[in-house]
């Protein structure tokens, strides 16, 4: 599966400078993977030393934050978009 | 109750009305609990009388004294009207991006306003809030993202009011921002029958994260934490802001006249619905449409709205 990732300008200086990459696997911890093998720098920044997602970061499948899916192991479809974000203080609703 | 002597009564016990007829399933129903009903105009009342209710017990917060909170104007015009009712002043960090209306709203009530970069959003608000805070020990911080009066306002509140109103309902779904009402809400409910489910909702992140430095600089609100809000959630989703304006036109049809957060959680419901096979999902109504006029929400054309609505802090 190939799917775009959209990475928040933190992320961008370990990746290029790109703000969209694309990256293969067939779940949500593959494809981190296949983005880490081209960006080394990547991994430790998204993942922590237990291997689970590192608390501040926030990776969507299309609209749907993982941590309420299957995590890491959330399937991918081609032409997905996975987007990880800083979790940050939202609104107040 | 013929009458009420005080403005405070008035707070909570909010109506639920049925909006099926938006539903995308014909099997599962939609409810929405109207907050715009509260004396401010918001949901944030519970909030703010419960957090100045329980600091004036304990102790913290003493006669006269001046109030400082973040916020993007809910919690902040809730806060104003409980603070000149009772005695205190009151300063409100806001995003210098959020409508006119809500600035207005606060100086109804005499606020003082201190303005945060509009890039940061709520974000930034928060961090001028503590830097502020810890510059004025002299002044109460009651601290919506981080005072378990928040979550306990729905927890004793609209929790209740809903299994009251609709002890059917499967799911609810609403607006995370502090997390105070999903927390609060999610948890009652979930005590009463533990296979209701708990959908949070959010607006996309857009510029507000651009200004971080480092993925440190990121914030998860303590009282999510506290609440083992990773458990509470059973799915969190983001909405876009057309999507959310298209859904905010949608529930005017209805006589429903609400702000573009309700769009938001109507287009959770709306997913929701279509990802279950029936139910009957309740959604909060933060608020009304009074405050987004000037955003012409309803009278403009809606690209312009879109484009509007994304540089603004409407959560």
């Amino acid at each position: 599966m190939s799917v775009e990732v959209r990475l928040p300008t933190v992320l961008r200086s370990h990746a290029g400078g790109n703000s969209i990459v694309i990256a293969l696997g067939s779940t949500v911890g593959e494809v981190l993977e296949d983005l880490s093998r081209n960006y080394p720098d990547m991994k430790g920044r998204l993942l922590g030393e237990d291997g689970s997602l590192h608390r501040f970061v926030n990776v969507y499948v299309n609209d749907d934050d993982v941590r309420y899916l299957n995590q890491l192991d959330t399937r991918v479809a081609d032409g997905d978009t996975i987007s990880i974000l800083p979790a940050v203080a939202g609104g107040e609703s | 109750m013929a009458y009420c002597s005080n403005i405070f009564d008035l707070v909570g016990n909010t109506p639920l009305v049925e909006v099926s007829e938006l539903s995308p399933n014909s099997r599962v129903r939609i409810l929405m609990k109207l907050e715009g009903q509260n004396p401010s105009g918001s949901v944030k009342d519970r909030v703010a009388l419960s957090m100045v209710e329980q600091a004036e017990k304990d102790g913290t917060l003493q006669p006269g004294q001046t109030l400082l909170e973040p916020s993007s104007g809910n919690t902040g015009i809730g806060l104003a009207l409980v603070a000149k009712v009772k005695g205190y002043k009151l300063k409100v960090v806001m995003p210098e991006n959020v409508s006119p209306e809500r600035r207005q709203l606060l100086e109804v009530w005499g606020a003082e306003i201190i303005g945060s970069p509009a890039g940061e959003g709520s974000n930034g608000a928060v961090r001028m809030a503590e830097h502020i805070a810890s510059e004025h020990p002299e002044w109460a911080f009651l601290y919506q993202y981080a005072n378990p009066a928040n979550p306990r306002a729905h927890y004793d509140g609209t929790g209740p009011e809903i299994w009251r109103d609709c002890p059917e309902v499967t799911h609810f779904v609403a607006g995370l921002g502090t997390s105070g009402t999903l927390m609060g809400v999610g948890r009652f409910l979930k005590e009463r029958n533990p296979a209701i489910q708990v959908w949070a909702v959010e607006p996309p992140a857009g510029e507000m994260v651009d200004g971080l430095r480092s993925l440190d600089d990121g914030y998860i609100p303590p009282i999510f934490l506290e609440n083992d809000g990773p458990s509470m959630l059973d799915r969190k989703t983001v909405i876009g802001t057309r999507e959310s304006v298209e859904w905010t036109k949608r529930i005017s049809s209805l006589g429903i006249f609400a702000g573009i957060s309700t769009g938001t959680a109507m287009a959770g419901a709306a997913r929701c619905a279509e990802a279950i096979d029936s139910g009957v999902i309740v959604i909060v109504s933060a608020d009304g449409g009074w405050k987004y006029l000037s955003a012409g929400v309803w009278t403009d054309d809606i690209d312009v709205v879109v484009e509007r609505a994304s540089r603004m802090t409407y959560f």
